[in-house]
């Protein structure tokens, strides 16, 4: 079964769209959009860094994106604003990357395949990785989900109720670097903010609960993977921007449900 | 042996100096009012309570096992987080649904457990704050402004509330609030604060002292005065006791 390329492309956009959906809503819930575009931005300087020091791509893009976080998380709040600290440093450690590539001489890469995913070259080793990746991920968050989502409430309602929301918001930076380095493959670095954003917002219409939300958010990701391959073999388009294509669709469809159905 | 015990508390923010030298007590059952100009540290005072804020000096203590229920200042909920009323009571856990229909009673809203966060109203939206305060059968209830938004009938309605939740529950409350003339006479204890505590005592004593004047002038001992006397008089004739409230 796993010898079939897009059998394995289906599973690894299936795996990245389950481990993007409750990240994404929390991502979404506070407000967190350009935090996720800054954090993946930046694995591309760690991509650099592996191919330079000859590491796991998946490693280097992780320990970078993480970097990245954190110094995000220890700048706020220190005279700039936040949508500012992020666009400096978003796209400057995205230049720096692009840079550092180019010193790369020894090593022919393809600098697309980083930029916007290679999902169709996925192999058993990567599935791996990704699925355990993904599973981390659901597991981190499903194991801290009341906390997290007190924490995104209100600040001084956790600590009220014994819950440190600074520990909480590293959980989240956690994830978000586990999710940037196993969707590089999948979407690349310039779209996996859009698989965390867009089947969130797109679900929520559809939910009552935050926990429905996630749920509903998954299924979207995961039915984006699925149509979005199939076109792209069909239309022979570029598979992960495919993907993306698909899901801001079915955002579009439901927002415009969503506002025909509040209004009547 | 009591609930929360502030021992010579310092609070400050970088160079500012938010809260200094500031102790007290809450012992159990009783009302305690903080009042104060804005910036007095009121808030601060609260949050070093929960743990939010470090202390520059001094220290916060509890009593062993001590619960706490705490209704925020202001409490945005985003658009995109769906909620309803039931989900945000069970935050963060450990609660049985059984108890979310008790709390909302006790708070004065049964029926709204299945309503989205975001459709209530303001009046609403604060007693289902207070509903998941009670939902812990917290010790000591925190109130931080909790009437922000509400009409004077609102208020005041909701400030009984507050009595009859002390009533039934016997839980302490230690609540923030600049409405002086309603929390005043609601309150055991009242702690005037500007940084420092400039005086505490029975809302009689605050009142006529000289540093609570200075803060807040004669035209509010007026008001005061006038409520006090209304509200003995709603003693003698129970009935009226609506009535002069929500009328003022």
């Amino acid at each position: 079964m796993l010898d079939d390329f897009m059998m394995r492309a289906t599973l690894a956009g299936v795996g990245v769209a389950l481990a993007a959906a409750p990240l994404g809503c929390f991502v979404v819930w506070r407000r967190m959009a350009y935090f996720g575009d800054a954090t993946a931005h930046a694995a591309i300087l760690g991509v650099a860094l592996s191919l330079a020091l000859s590491i796991s791509v998946f490693a280097g893009a992780m320990v970078i994106a993480l970097l990245m976080a954190l110094t995000v998380n220890l700048l706020t709040g220190r005279g700039y604003a936040m949508d500012t600290l992020l666009g400096v440093l978003a796209h400057s450690a995205l230049a720096f990357g692009l840079v550092a590539v180019s010193f790369l001489s020894g090593i022919r890469i393809d600098l697309m395949a980083y930029l916007f995913g290679d999902i169709l070259a996925v192999s058993r080793m990567d599935l791996a990785v990704i699925w355990g990746g993904a599973a981390l991920v659901v597991a981190l968050i499903g194991w801290r989900w009341s906390a997290l989502l007190t924490a995104t409430l209100n600040e001084d309602l956790a600590y009220a109720s014994g819950i440190d929301p600074k520990r909480e918001q590293l959980v989240l930076t956690l994830a978000l670097a586990i999710t940037v380095a196993v969707a590089i493959k999948v979407v690349g670095v310039l779209l996996i903010a859009a698989m965390l954003i867009i089947p969130a917002a797109a679900a929520r219409p559809l939910s009552r609960t935050p926990e429905s939300m996630a749920l509903v958010a998954a299924g979207i990701g995961s039915l984006s993977a699925l149509v979005g391959l199939r076109a792209a073999y069909i239309f022979d388009t570029p598979a992960g921007p495919s993907i993306v294509c698909v899901a801001a669709v079915i955002f579009a469809a439901l927002s415009i449900l969503g506002s025909i159905r509040s209004s009547s | 042996m009591s609930l929360v015990c502030v021992d010579d508390l310092s609070v400050s923010y970088g160079a500012k100096t938010a809260l200094s030298h500031v102790s007290l007590t809450v012992e159990p059952g009783e009302i305690v009012t903080i009042v104060g100009p804005n910036g007095s540290g009121k808030t601060s005072l609260l949050r070093a309570i929960i743990g939010a804020i470090k202390p520059a000096r001094g220290r916060v203590s509890r009593g062993p096992d001590v619960r706490l229920g705490y209704v925020p200042q202001r409490l945005h909920i985003d658009p995109t987080l769906p909620m309803t009323v039931s989900r945000f009571l069970r935050l963060p856990g450990g609660i049985a649904p059984a108890s979310i229909a008790g709390a909302l009673a006790q708070a004065g809203v049964p029926d709204l457990s299945g309503a989205q966060m975001s459709r209530l109203s303001e009046g609403q939206f604060q007693r289902v704050l207070l509903a998941r305060a009670l939902i812990g059968k917290p010790h000591l209830l925190l109130l931080d402004e909790a009437t922000q938004g509400l009409d004077q009938p609102g208020s005041a309605a909701f400030y009984r509330q507050i009595e009859t939740v002390r009533r039934d529950t016997g839980c302490a409350v230690l609540m923030i609030s600049h409405e002086l003339h309603v929390v005043m006479s609601a309150s055991d204890r009242v702690i005037c604060l500007n940084g420092h505590v400039c005086c505490e005592g029975t809302p009689e004593v605050v009142a006529s002292a000289p540093e609570y004047r200075a803060l807040f002038g004669s035209g509010t001992m007026g008001a005061l005065a006038l409520y006090r006397h209304d509200h003995d008089r709603a003693h003698d004739h129970d009935h009226h006791h609506d009535h002069t409230e929500v009328a003022e």
